[in-house]
């Protein structure tokens, strides 16, 4: 068990590694960043000048050491289009993400279970059809298409909620939330939804996949011929083997989801890590690339770790079977 | 058992003389068909496929304008409704836009890029993953260790997120002077590179339990060379599953390739695709000009759609195990 987990952990930094590597010649070789900073008409000195403060005369190897230890100390250098640090702005929308990812999580889950539970155990009925149809659509239809629905029905057409923004936000700390104010709240609803179809729509498949395959196992047979309730076999004893799967997925998930969130963010201008990263997409603001590939990567990194860990605990079966050397 | 030699063609040489009619007997009597043939929603999903792409070749002699071309457009016929609405005009079945453009050209035209950027970057991603797939499991050992764990690093992170990167880092190399078609490039290679993953593990796998039969052994001890068992004898038992994930990765790098346009990160105003018409569309939502976002919309949705239960449908027809 304490190999297992020290191996993995190994893994995840020599992943965390490869990442940096690529985002150092992201920051170092795509496009001069000496030019993003100066204007056109600086003169060659002041180039000069401005190429030896970055440190972009050492070698490679040197810049790339000190990229290295910068960048775990959260240093990422200055945002091109900003002229900020780009940590600050991480930081400042971070918890805009994190609330975002965190509520479309806990709705895919709360809903992909309760539809997945339905449709393994009604299998023929008109509410089943139609939630199989709702997860076939919400496979097909790209997150952006559905944002553009939901606020054309609920904001241009109805006036309910609000189309962009957070509403007001209370700061605590330097984390801000806008769970504790109403427009905070009626702001999270329609990003939230956007973001959690589709994973609401996996979890509800896996859920029902899972779910029928354990209610053909023996040992449900073996609980009818009890004469147990059907309850108590279907929720205490099927269901309850179908969630460790589905924690681990959706676990696996939440990294996606935060990279999903990009997309929600830029629908709704939700000022997020996602929206932030968009527009320095289309600006070229390499800083900004480079550093929201590391964080999201350590997010990515550290959910693999704990997932496959706790898997491990969970699961008993897994602890003597655990050769996999992936 | 496997070894032993089965004269598959017996049923069809006495036709030998007429290969284009025997090619079509063994397609309409094959097991694929008949599933094909059973499932009506396969059916309308096929055709639906088919008209969106014979709309896709015939844009240019179906729209009744070049929506691109400046010189077509008038400002005059600006933000005109839907045929059937009120304010409908003549040759405008979908409406236009801000600046006189035709919904149902544009449309036609943006079907054409998103089609074309769907397909060549799902080739490209099937060329890549297939060729690392086979050498993967073919040679094995540190190869197959150092592609495999690329593959597997590659697979924690989101598609759309690689895209995004490798089109930024694409667009700062370039300096942020792309023309439309090297934009059209971009976009094939980032798809091409976030979706390689899928084919080179099914290869493997697939490859290697191939490897390990009687007619590899036999191709090896005639002296083939290595390159030539790979391509000529065990890649084709490995694509049944590569054809399914091709369809389905068809409507993944269409999403993509439109969420990617939708971003502003992928085909510009000037030559748009379905994704970059929604963008577009977008900033008259609120304006009431409903129809400049919703017919894209809808396209796009029935596009990604029809392929996606072609995709199903093919995953279980070519699962022996459903048989």
């Amino acid at each position: 068990m304490l190999a297992f987990t020290l191996r993995r952990a190994i893994q995840a930094i020599g992943v965390m590694i490869a990442v940096g590597v690529i985002a150092f010649s992201m920051f170092r070789f795509a496009g001069d960043p000496v030019n993003q900073i100066v204007s056109l008409d600086t003169p060659a000195a002041e180039r000069e000048a401005v190429r030896k403060s970055l440190g972009l005369d050492d070698p490679v190897p040197v810049q790339f050491a000190r990229y290295f230890a910068n960048a775990a100390q959260f240093k990422f250098g200055v945002s091109y289009q900003f002229r900020q640090p780009v940590s600050n702005l991480l930081m400042e929308r971070m918890p805009a993400t994190l609330e975002l990812a965190a509520c479309a999580t806990v709705l895919a889950m709360v809903f992909g279970i309760l539809m997945g539970v339905y449709s393994a155990l009604r299998r023929d009925t008109i509410l089943t059809k139609f939630f199989q149809a709702v997860s076939l659509i919400g496979i097909s239809l790209p997150t952006f298409l559905i944002g553009i629905l939901l606020i054309y029905l609920f904001s241009v057409t109805l006036g309910w909620l609000p189309s962009f923004g957070r509403g007001e936000v209370v700061r605590i700390g330097w984390w801000t939330t806008g769970l504790l104010t109403l427009s905070g709240l009626k702001a999270l609803i329609m990003p939230s939804i956007t973001l959690g179809l589709f994973q609401m729509t996996l979890i509800m498949r896996l859920v029902r996949a899972e779910m029928l395959e354990v209610l053909r196992t023996d040992y449900i047979r073996f609980a009818r011929a009890r004469g147990l309730t059907t309850r108590a076999i279907h929720f205490g004893h099927a269901l309850k083997n179908t969630l460790v799967p589905v924690i681990t997925v959706a676990g696996l998930q939440f990294g996606s989801v935060i990279a999903f969130a990009i997309i929600t963010e830029t629908v709704f201008q939700w000022p997020g890590m996602g929206l932030l990263f968009v527009q320095a997409v289309q600006n070229v603001d390499i800083p900004i690339m480079a550093a929201y590939l590391l964080m999201v990567s350590l997010i990515f990194v550290t959910i693999n770790l704990v997932v496959d860990i706790l898997y491990t605990v969970v699961d008993p079966r897994l602890r003597s079977t655990i050769r996999r050397p992936a | 058992m496997s070894d032993a030699v089965v004269p598959h063609r017996v049923e069809s040489s006495p036709q030998r003389a007429r290969p284009n009619a025997s090619w079509l007997n063994r397609v309409l009597d094959s097991d694929i068909f008949y599933s094909f043939r059973r499932s009506r929603m396969t059916m309308v999903a096929a055709a639906v496929t088919v008209l969106f792409f014979l709309l896709a070749i015939f844009a240019s002699q179906l729209a009744v304008q070049n929506p691109f071309d400046p010189a077509q457009l008038q400002l005059m016929n600006s933000r005109i409704s839907p045929l059937w609405t009120a304010e409908g005009q003549s040759p405008f079945l979908l409406g236009t836009d801000e600046q006189g453009r035709d919904v149902f050209s544009a449309i036609l035209y943006g079907l054409r890029i998103s089609l074309v950027v769907g397909v060549l970057g799902v080739i490209f991603a099937g060329t890549l993953g297939i060729t690392l797939g086979l050498i993967a499991g073919y040679v094995g050992g540190a190869v197959d260790g150092l592609i495999m764990r690329i593959a597997d690093v590659q697979l924690t992170f989101p598609a759309i997120l690689i895209a995004l990167l490798v089109n930024g880092v694409a667009k700062s190399v370039f300096n942020n002077r792309l023309d439309a078609v090297s934009t059209l490039a971009v976009l094939v290679v980032a798809i091409g590179l976030s979706f390689w993953v899928q084919y080179a593990r099914t290869v493997r796998g697939s490859v290697m339990v191939e490897k390990n039969k009687d007619y590899v052994a036999a191709a090896q001890l005639i002296g083939l060379p290595a390159p030539k068992i790979m391509l000529r004898h065990v890649l084709p038992n490995t694509m049944g599953p590569i054809l399914v994930i091709a369809t389905i990765n068809l409507a993944l790098a269409i999403i993509t390739e439109a969420t990617l346009s939708f971003l502003g990160a992928g085909m510009p105003d000037t030559m748009p695709s379905l994704g970059t018409l929604i963008r577009i569309g977008n900033n008259y939502l609120f304006a009431g000009e409903w129809w400049i976002v919703a017919f894209p919309g809808i396209a796009l949705a029935g596009l990604i759609l029809a392929i996606n239960l072609l995709g199903d449908w093919l995953r279980d027809a070519l699962n022996p195990k459903l048989r």
